[in-house]
C-alpha cells in the first residue's frame, strides 16, 4: 500500500529540453512540467540526496556551448551557475578515432553527480573525459586532474559517442572512493576523493581493440552498484554485461541468456542488491532491441539468468534506442523502475518491472532518467 | 550606448526582450562590445566566444550594417553607425539544421 505521502520526481533529460515528471506513491496519474531550456540538448539532471529540492541539469548546445543550471526549489525556478570547464594544465593529447594523437577538448558536460552528503558538492563528467568538482553549488569547477594525468589517457580514445566521461559512482561506505567510466577507456577508481586513480578493466574482453584485454580502451557503457553493497559493480559494455565483486579489481561476464548482450543502460533494483535490469539492444550497428520488441530483462540472481519483461512494452515495430543514462529506479516500497527512449517515450513500472506503462510518449528523444523519491 | 540583437536562446537565457543596449568605454570593437554585454550579463559568458581564447564559436557570427564581421580582428573598430547607436550590432546564431 502506497503510502499516499509519498511521492516522485522523475528528471527527463532530452535533445530539446528537460521535463520533470512528478506523481505520488502509487504512479498511476502524472503531472508534466517542461519544456525546461526549450531547444537545449539537456544530456542530464540530478538532484542533491541530501536535498532533494537542490537540481542541477547540464544545458548544452551546439551553437552556443555549456551552460549549468541550478535549482533550490525542485526545478520551479532556475540560475545559470558557472560553465568555466578548463582542464588543469597542458590537455595533452588522446587518441582520435583514427589512432592519431588529438588534443583535449573541451566539449560537454555529460553527468552530474551531487555528494551524497553536501548539496553544494558536485561531480560533473565531462567529454573530452575528465572530471570536475564544484564545492560551492556549482559557482566555480575544477578539474580532478588525477585521472587524465595517471598515465593511461593518451591511449583513451573516443567512442562512436565521444570521449565522454558518463558514470560516476560515489561510495557511500568507503570514504573518498569514486567509481567512474570513460567510452572508450573503461572503468577507474579513486580510492583518494579524486586525487589518484587507476584502470579497474581485468576481466574485459573487447574484440574492437588491438589487445582485447588491455588495461584500458573499453567501451564500458555503463556502470551501476547498489548503495548497500558498494564492493559489487554491474557494468554494460559496449558487448557483455559484467559483474565485479571486489570493487572493479576484476571482472566476469554475467551475460547468460540474455538474446543479445549489446547495450546501454544497467540498474539495481532499490531493495534487492541481486536484481539487475538491462535493455538488450540488437547490436552496435544497429542501435534498436531485437525483433522491433523492446523488452527490459531482468535478472534475479546478479546475473547469468534473465526473464523477459514485456507487459506494457511495445512488442512489434519498435526501433528506439534507450541510451546510457536513461534508466533509474525509485526506493519506494514497491521499487519503481524507469527508462526513456530516443523516441521520446518515459515508461515507468511501479512493480520493479512486472507491468509497465509510458508515463510520456512524446517527448524529444530521451538523453538521460533520473528518480527523486520524495517523502 | 551600442545596441545588440541577441540570437533567441540567449535572450531567454539573458532574460532580456528584444534589443540590449551597453556601454563601451573607449574604442567599440567587437571585443569591447562582448567585454561590455558579458559584464552586464554574466551568464552570456562562454557562449558566445570561449572563455579563455576568446575566440568566437564556430557557429555563431557578427553582423553590422549589412557586412559579415565574423571574421574580423576583435580589436577592428566597428562602424560608426554601430559606435552611435544608430544601427544594432547582430549576434547571429548559424543556420545549421537541428
Amino acid at each position: 500500500m502506497a503510502n499516499k505521502n509519498n511521492g516522485v520526481r522523475v528528471l527527463v533529460g532530452t535533445r530539446k529540453g528537460a521535463f520533470i515528471l512528478t506523481s505520488d506513491g502509487k504512479r498511476e496519474k502524472w503531472d508534466v512540467s517542461g519544456p525546461h531550456f526549450a531547444g537545449w540538448e539537456i544530456y542530464h539532471l540530478k538532484g542533491s540526496p541530501v536535498d532533494p529540492n537542490r537540481l542541477y541539469a547540464s544545458q548544452s548546445s551546439g551553437w552556443f556551448g555549456q551552460l549549468i543550471q541550478r535549482s533550490n526549489d525542485g526545478g520551479k525556478t532556475w540560475e545559470p551557475v558557472d560553465n568555466k570547464f578548463v582542464y588543469d594544465g597542458v590537455p595533452g593529447t588522446h587518441q582520435w578515432y583514427d589512432g592519431t594523437p588529438h588534443p583535449w577538448e573541451f566539449k560537454r558536460v555529460w553527468h552530474i553527480e551531487p555528494s551524497l552528503t553536501d548539496p553544494d558538492t558536485v561531480y560533473a563528467g565531462i567529454e573530452d573525459a575528465a572530471l570536475f568538482r564544484s564545492t560551492d553549488g556549482g559557482k566555480s569547477w575544477g578539474e580532478l586532474s588525477g585521472l587524465r594525468g595517471h598515465g593511461s589517457g593518451p591511449r583513451w580514445q573516443p567512442g562512436a559517442g565521444g570521449m565522454c566521461l558518463h558514470t560516476i559512482l560515489l561510495d557511500p561506505s568507503v570514504p573518498g572512493r569514486i567509481f567512474i567510466a570513460i567510452s572508450a577507456a573503461g572503468a577507474f577508481r579513486s580510492d583518494d576523493a579524486g586525487a589518484t586513480w587507476r584502470p579497474i578493466n581485468q576481466g574485459l574482453r573487447s574484440e574492437h581493440i588491438p589487445d582485447p584485454t588491455a588495461e584500458v580502451g573499453h567501451c564500458v557503457h555503463r556502470l551501476a552498484m547498489h548503495p548497500s553493497r558498494p564492493g559489487v559493480l554491474f557494468m554494460q559494455k559496449h558487448w557483455d554485461v559484467m559483474r565485479s565483486d571486489n570493487a572493479g579489481d576484476s571482472w566476469r561476464e554475467v551475460s547468460g541468456n540474455l538474446p543479445t548482450d549489446f547495450g546501454f543502460v544497467i540498474d539495481v533494483h532499490a531493495h534487492e542488491p541481486e536484481t539487475i535490469y538491462v535493455v538488450p539492444i540488437k547490436s552496435d550497428s544497429e542501435h534498436f532491441p531485437l525483433d522491433g520488441k523492446l523488452r527490459v530483462y531482468r535478472s534475479r540472481t546478479g546475473g547469468n539468468d534473465w526473464e523477459p519483461l514485456t507487459k506494457g512494452l511495445p512488442q512489434s515495430d519498435c526501433y528506439v534506442n534507450v541510451l546510457r543514462d536513461a534508466m533509474a529506479v525509485d526506493s519506494l516500497d514497491s521499487c519503481g523502475i524507469y527508462f526513456g527512449t530516443t523516441g521520446g517515450q518515459v515508461y515507468a513500472s511501479a512493480d520493479a518491472g512486472d507491468n509497465w506503462a509510458p508515463i510520456v510518449r512524446d517527448l524529444p528523444p530521451v538523453l538521460s532518467v533520473e528518480v527523486q523519491t520524495l517523502s | 550606448m551600442i545596441r545588440v540583437v541577441l540570437p533567441a536562446h540567449l535572450r531567454n537565457l539573458a532574460k532580456a526582450n528584444g534589443e540590449v543596449t551597453v556601454e563601451v568605454a573607449g574604442k567599440a570593437t567587437i571585443g569591447s562590445v562582448l567585454d561590455a554585454l558579458e559584464a552586464t550579463y554574466p551568464m552570456l559568458q562562454g557562449t558566445i566566444r570561449d572563455h579563455v581564447s576568446k575566440q568566437r564559436r564556430p557557429f555563431v557570427r557578427f553582423f553590422a550594417c549589412a557586412e559579415d564581421l565574423s571574421h574580423d580582428s576583435a580589436d577592428a573598430p566597428l562602424p560608426d553607425a554601430i559606435a552611435s547607436g544608430t544601427e544594432p550590432f547582430l549576434i547571429v546564431g548559424a543556420i545549421a539544421g537541428g
